[in-house]
């Protein structure tokens, strides 16, 4: 297990940030969603050993957050969600800096800095002064330095903030690739629902310090008992027809949801259509969407 | 290393290698952040604009001795001009200006863009920081006030003086530096931690530093012309007179300030000069409690 947490809790004063956590997270690609506020950045600092608990315990790579800190750090890699990149220093210089801060020697830090800053994808640009680069080279200058050191684990604190779309699926990209190219585990966190159903192997959504739910991305996005239904017509004629014929539809928009008691029903829409003379355009399985997560799940589980 | 081909530059994507070397721990960590952060004091592995001002004002400094060797060779003196032992009093306003422009780019920039976290999120501690810190900032002082010291010195022997006659007032000006650097540094360091905003630092370092040595100089001027015996005390006031204080007494060599009055006067000279170093540095200690716990 990657990380292991117990009745984690944090709290600040009368605000308690994290509440009674307990989950088990295995390597992959781990997303941790919730609201901004939800305790996804101090999770974090409390995983990194930086943040004391109240109460409960957590392990990161088998190691104890509350005494072995210092270890820890050594084999996890930390993006922070906020700006940390001095703007009078190259990228080359500045990552080579923070690989000797992981105790990587002056030689070793050079080459693991080229090869890094080339996998994030910064080339030329990597000899000038940071304070010139656009919210994309920061994000990736910020990955860089996370990975330098070449960790087990990485945490990303919301790594896409900030992007447009084009930058937002590069940075995903780069997150599937660090688990699957580099064999580097990654905790990323996201306040999107759905940004993070295409690289992640497990969900691990927070609200108010509390677990909502753990589970993985092919639970959460499982095909469901809903079959969409869309024709090249208004769909409400066809919808009275379907009812007539025994199936439960809703009118959504364009579209049509109708449940799928079994096989027979998708005969039965594809007779109705033909019958109506409507052209079918689309008759599909219609996949659960993470934002779910939040209309189902009142308590843990 | 991808190698390009010379006439494309095409770069092979030669996929991610893992690193298998060595990790060193907490002291080469700390030695490391020592030197980068002394290199940055000079705006070395900084952007050209950083470098300005520390070499302008390290120029300045050195300036003088320079001058002073030229004349000792140009008059064929039989001594040196210029006191090794006063040197850096003269010139107290250079290290001032150094101090107040340098050490908020050692510390300031740090809190002021969030780097903090960076560091914090590494094998190395609060205490590993600080003191890293701290040090970089006195060794940068001391090499700024030591250089034109050293060059008089190398000076005096090219020019052919006996290098006994030298050595002595070298080696006085020397731990006064050293102990200057230590007190300038900590006093710097703690305002520049204050605030994260640069131009607010410079301006709180220069200040305070300015009021010290200017109350100092009129309360101590005002006490001669009265006779008044203990004189010689307002010289605690400012880092710069405090030093020349504990230089005279406890080392020797001429100096231009009243000279603290047998052991109690130099004790309590080098009382305040310790109390200084710790009091600094416990408070920086405490204000990187505060920034860690953000």
């Amino acid at each position: 297990m990657l990380i292991v947490t117990e009745g984690l809790t944090k709290r600040f004063g009368q605000v308690t940030a994290v509440s009674d956590l307990t989950v088990s997270i295995d390597t992959g690609v781990v997303g941790l969603i919730g609201a901004n506020g939800a305790g996804k950045s101090t999770l974090i600092k409390m995983l990194l050993g930086l943040l004391p608990a109240t109460d409960g315990s957590a392990t990161v790579l088998d190691l104890d957050v509350a005494t072995a800190g210092t270890e820890i750090r050594e084999r996890v890699g930390y993006m922070p969600e906020h700006d940390c990149l001095p703007p009078d220093v190259s990228a080359t210089d500045f990552v080579v800096h923070m690989a000797r801060m992981s105790g990587l020697p002056a030689t070793a830090a050079r080459e693991r800095t080229a090869d890094i800053l080339r996998h994030v994808g910064l080339y030329e640009e990597r000899y000038r002064p940071i304070g010139g680069y656009s919210t994309g080279m920061r994000q990736r200058v910020k990955l860089g330095q996370a990975l330098v050191h070449d960790p087990q684990l990485v945490f990303l604190d919301e790594p896409t903030n900030g992007l447009d779309p084009a930058g937002r699926d590069d940075m995903l990209g780069l997150i599937a690739r660090i688990n699957s190219d580099f064999g580097i585990s990654v905790l990323v966190t996201s306040h999107l629902l759905g940004e993070l159903e295409r690289v992640c192997d497990h969900i691990v959504v927070i609200d108010a310090g509390r677990l909502l739910r753990a589970t993985s991305t092919a639970d959460v996005t499982a095909v469901s008992e809903v079959v969409i239904v869309e024709v090249d017509e208004p769909a409400d004629p066809l919808a009275a027809l379907l009812e007539a014929a025994g199936l439960t539809v809703r009118v959504v928009g364009r579209l049509l949801e109708v449940e799928l008691r079994d096989d027979s029903a998708y005969d039965i829409v594809r007779d109705t259509v033909v019958k109506a003379g409507l052209g079918l355009i689309r008759m599909e399985r219609r996949r659960h969407r993470m934002a779910e997560i939040f209309e189902t799940a009142g308590s843990p589980g | 290393m991808s190698t390009p081909t010379p006439s494309a530059g095409v770069i092979h994507d030669i996929g991610y290698r893992h690193y298998s070397g060595e990790r060193r721990g907490r002291r080469y960590i700390r030695r490391s952040l020592y030197a980068d952060s002394l290199r940055g004091a000079y705006g070395l592995g900084r952007s050209a604009r950083n470098k300005i001002t520390p070499a302008i004002l390290f120029a300045v400094m050195c300036l003088p001795a320079a001058v002073m060797v030229a004349i000792t060779a140009a008059t064929n003196g039989s001594e040196l001009v210029g006191e090794y032992t006063s040197y850096v009093l003269n010139l107290q306003m250079v290290v001032l200006i150094y101090v107040a422009a340098q050490a908020p780019a050692l510390v300031s920039r740090d809190l002021r863009f969030g780097v903090m976290s960076l560091y914090f999120s590494r094998p190395l501690e609060r205490v590993d920081y600080v003191v890293a810190k701290y040090l970089a900032m006195a060794s940068a002082v001391f090499v700024l006030t030591m250089a034109p010291l050293t060059i008089m010195f190398v000076g005096a022997l090219i020019v052919g003086l006996p290098i006994s006659d030298q050595v002595p007032d070298y080696l006085r000006a020397a731990g006064g530096a050293g102990l200057l650097s230590l007190i300038l540094g900590g006093i710097a360091l703690v305002i520049a931690g204050i605030t994260p905003r640069r131009g607010l630092a410079v301006a709180a370092i220069i200040a305070v530093l300015l009021v010290l040595s200017g109350v100092q100089a009129v309360l101590q001027g005002i006490a001669q012309a009265e006779g008044y015996d203990g004189a010689v005390y307002f010289s605690l006031l400012s880092p710069f007179t405090l030093v020349q204080g504990i230089q005279s007494s406890l080392l020797g060599g001429s100096s231009p300030l009243p000279e603290p009055p047998g052991v109690t006067g130099a004790l309590a000279f080098l009382g305040v000069a310790v109390l200084l170093i710790a009091v600094s540095f416990a408070a920086l200690q405490w204000r990187y409690r505060r920034v860690a716990a953000k």
